[in-house]
């Protein structure tokens, strides 16, 4: 208890003062984890949006495997895209390893098909309702994706979160990628990890907190985005 | 309004893509070492001076000597920066680097509760400490992963006669993690356990442990540099890392280690000059 | 042209691309059958239907009449038999622009505003532009939803939801519309809104194909019945002689149950 009080006060106090390799650390961990996010929005929309909307063969298999990897184990990821991005490895050239854009890479690997597998299931019953109207329309299943995926951006608002909550939470992989080096991959939950390995609890959960305070900052930006929208398009 | 939301979308990951682009350091190689050196603190004071003096970044890579080894091998590192004789000499008769530099050393100690169940503490042999925390059947936390101190707590239980494998699990515990994850793990269930002075010194969380056992010759903890081989790695930053290690070794790299104490006390002691085959 | 001056126009002003307005009625299904399951729910159906009266397709609970809409537009594929539009076989629903469309039961309408939701439509037509404009200004004075063009669809009232989708509907001015009973879950005076609708669209010159349950929107509406039970066509014929010398036994019933209520 004595610890968690303490801790709070240590949160409070790194959040006030507004310490620069705090905010170095944060501004890292936000560009790091909204780009990711971002890619996986990118890329998972239309992913998530085809395999519920097109009929093909192994759809079936396809649905369960990408459930699955919504599962996909943090430090195992890291593991495959160190050893793809290792110098002795085939991407080695790139010169990418213990780079935010590694971390990027593991991010974007955790969180696509987070994205994807959320997104298929919500455009699946998005197309339920609206198939008839939007075939009698003229619309085909590929110009029905942009009309589906704008109506059930609420519904992806919140997949893209749960994306990004991965992302933002995940120390496996960015760790083994990334490297954990001041000033140039350490993020907050390797910083976490880091304070935890040197004893200094307070400061680890002190910087927890900070983290929580982040996740909830961006979620909380996205609520207003949606009311702001939801304002004027129903 | 799709519209707005798309440039909306747009601008927001050109912003990110940007800012991650911004952020291109010019000159730096990359150190694989271990996390007993980063946790003590050491790279915060030492690699400012560095920097400063040539311009070249340190990306320290901070890892178990056994990984900080493998990343060695595997080209991901330009300067290895460890403690296991035994294995630093293997890794330069394999070729991958070299030659290698004495740089410092502390030492070892065995650390353990205050009421110290197993009654080892002030013992001048740290083979007979062990031994008897084995005979109590202690809870003793072992690193378990192939690291420096993990390689160094095998050599002594060796010498200790005691077969840890058949009592992995019971008293003998093996975390699997690093030096600060493993104290925090000993002094969550109040048990022994082996670490380097500088990661205990700068370790907060020590709860009910103290040093019991220290001074025993077998506990010296000496650390080495090398560069990875240019043939072996040809994406290898051989001349950068080479002034790295210069440095390190040179007059000036050795005060700065000398000079870093923690409380009033100096954590590694230089002793650059030998040179290991 | 200024908005509503085609209310009274016999036939619908050519399209932009000429293939739109080339006619396509007559619609004649020749023993069509769909089954589902097994179980044969449309069983040999042929008719014809032709350009001109207003048809009606009546019929107890299951006798087929939302399920012959839907083959006729398209969007199911007959278990055996033929749809076919001045004797040809045309591409099935959801294959880019028609000229013809339809009105569900309960409208889907996208969650945008008014207006996007005519623009959606049209911009599956490729119709862009001045044209574009027009044609959502003319639909949506047509339907009595003029004010309402920036508010979101899904906030409107049952009646206003079904008159945005006829006046999605009229937007495409399509050659027949099929409207599967629009006014069932309404109330009496968004019913007579919406049946004012489909009159100016006859007035215009569409082909009005319509199932409903209640008889006396059938007697408003109907120039031509088309009576189905279970799945089969058992009369097909002028509204007046229906309704008033009904040819089968199981058609005599269906009226005669009515007037018990």
């Amino acid at each position: 208890m004595n610890d968690l009080l303490q801790a709070f006060g240590q949160a409070l106090r790194l959040l006030t003062s507004l310490d620069a390799s705090l905010l170095e650390i944060i501004a890292l961990s936000l560009r790091v984890s909204l780009t990711a996010v971002g890619l996986a929005a990118l890329f998972g929309l239309p992913l998530g949006a085809a395999i519920a909307l097109f009929r093909f063969p192994g759809r079936r298999t396809a649905v369960v495997l990408l459930n699955a990897m919504m599962g996909l184990p943090p430090v195992v990821v890291g593991l495959v895209i160190y050893l793809l991005l290792s110098r002795s490895g085939p991407l080695g050239v790139l010169g990418l390893l213990f780079t935010p854009t590694a971390m990027i890479v593991a991010q974007f690997v955790l969180v696509l098909p987070i994205v994807a597998a959320l997104t298929r299931q919500s455009m699946e019953d998005l197309w339920h309702e609206y198939e008839e109207q939007l075939r009698s329309l003229g619309s085909t299943p590929a110009r029905a994706i942009p009309t589906l995926l704008w109506d059930g951006r609420f519904t992806l608002l919140t997949a893209i979160l749960a994306g990004f909550g991965r992302a933002s939470a995940e120390v496996g992989a960015v760790m083994i990628v990334g490297g954990n080096i001041d000033h140039v991959t350490r993020m907050m939950t390797t910083a976490i990890a880091l304070e935890t390995s040197k004893g200094d609890l307070p400061l680890a959960l002190g910087l927890g907190f900070v983290l929580l305070t982040l996740t909830i900052a961006v979620n909380g930006a996205a609520e207003l985005v949606r009311r702001w929208s939801k304002g004027w398009t129903g | 309004m799709l519209k707005r939301f798309m440039t909306a979308a747009a601008g927001l990951l050109l912003a990110t893509g940007l800012a991650a682009g911004a952020h291109a350091a010019d000159k730096f190689i990359t150190v694989a070492s271990t996390t007993s050196t980063q946790n003590s603190g050491l790279f915060e004071h030492m690699l400012p001076a560095f920097t400063k003096k040539t311009g070249i970044a340190v990306h320290v890579v901070a890892v178990g000597t056994g990984q900080a080894i493998k990343l060695a091998e595997k080209c991901d590192a330009d300067v290895l920066f460890v403690h296991h004789k035994p294995s630093e000499l293997k890794f330069v008769a394999a070729g991958y680097g070299g030659p290698r530099h004495d740089v410092m050393y502390n030492d070892f100690v065995v650390v353990g509760p205050k009421s110290d169940p197993a009654g080892i503490k002030g013992m001048k042999d740290v083979a007979a400490a062990m031994a008897e925390i084995a005979s109590k059947k202690q809870p003793f936390v072992s690193r378990g992963d192939n690291s420096g101190t993990n390689k160094k707590e095998l050599e002594l239980w060796k010498d200790a006669k005691v077969d840890t494998k058949a009592a992995s699990g019971t008293w003998y515990r093996e975390s699997g993690s690093g030096m600060g994850a493993t104290l925090n793990t000993a002094a969550g269930m109040n048990g022994y356990t082996l670490t380097d002075r500088g990661t205990w010194l700068s370790f907060k969380n020590r709860g009910d442990l103290q040093i019991l056992v220290e001074g025993d010759k077998r506990l010296f903890n000496q650390y080495g540099i090398m560069l990875v081989s240019e043939k072996h790695c040809p994406s290898v930053k051989a001349e950068l890392g080479q002034s790295f290690v210069d440095w390190v070794i040179s007059k000036d790299g050795q005060k700065n280690i000398a000079d870093y104490k923690l409380g009033g006390e100096q954590l590694f002691f230089p002793n650059a000059g030998k040179t290991g085959s | 042209m200024s908005p509503g001056t085609n209310l009274g126009a016999q036939r619908l002003p050519p399209t932009r691309e000429g293939a739109f307005s080339a006619p396509i009625l007559p619609l004649e299904l020749r023993d069509v059958c769909y089954e589902v399951g097994g179980a044969r729910l449309i069983d040999g159906i042929s008719l014809t239907i032709e350009t001109g009266p207003r048809t009606l397709i009546l019929g107890p609970n299951g006798a087929g009449k939302s399920l012959l809409l839907r083959l006729a537009h398209g969007l199911l594929r007959p278990s055996a038999g033929q749809v076919l539009w001045r004797n040809r076989k045309i591409a099935g629903a959801g294959r880019g622009p028609r000229r013809q469309a339809m009105v569900f039961q309960k409208p889907v309408l996208l969650r945008r505003s008014v207006r996007a939701n005519l623009d959606h439509a049209l911009a599956l037509h490729r119709i862009g532009g001045e044209e574009r404009r027009q044609r959502r200004r003319e639909a949506l004075q047509a339907t009595g939803l003029s004010d309402r063009g920036d508010q979101p669809a899904r906030s409107l009232s049952g009646g206003e939801q079904q008159r945005l989708a006829l006046a999605r509907a009229w937007a495409l001015k399509p050659q027949v519309l099929f409207l599967d009973e629009p006014t069932s879950a309404l109330d009496p005076a968004s019913t007579r809104a919406v049946e004012e609708i489909v009159q100016a669209l006859h007035a215009a010159g569409t082909k009005i194909v319509m199932t409903t349950h209640d008889l006396g929107q059938a007697r408003r509406l109907a120039d031509e019945v088309v009576f189905l039970n279970r799945g089969r066509l058992l009369e097909q014929g002028p509204a007046d002689r229906f309704f008033t010398q009904p040819q089968s036994r199981e058609a005599e019933a269906y009226l005669a149950g009515e007037l018990l209520w």
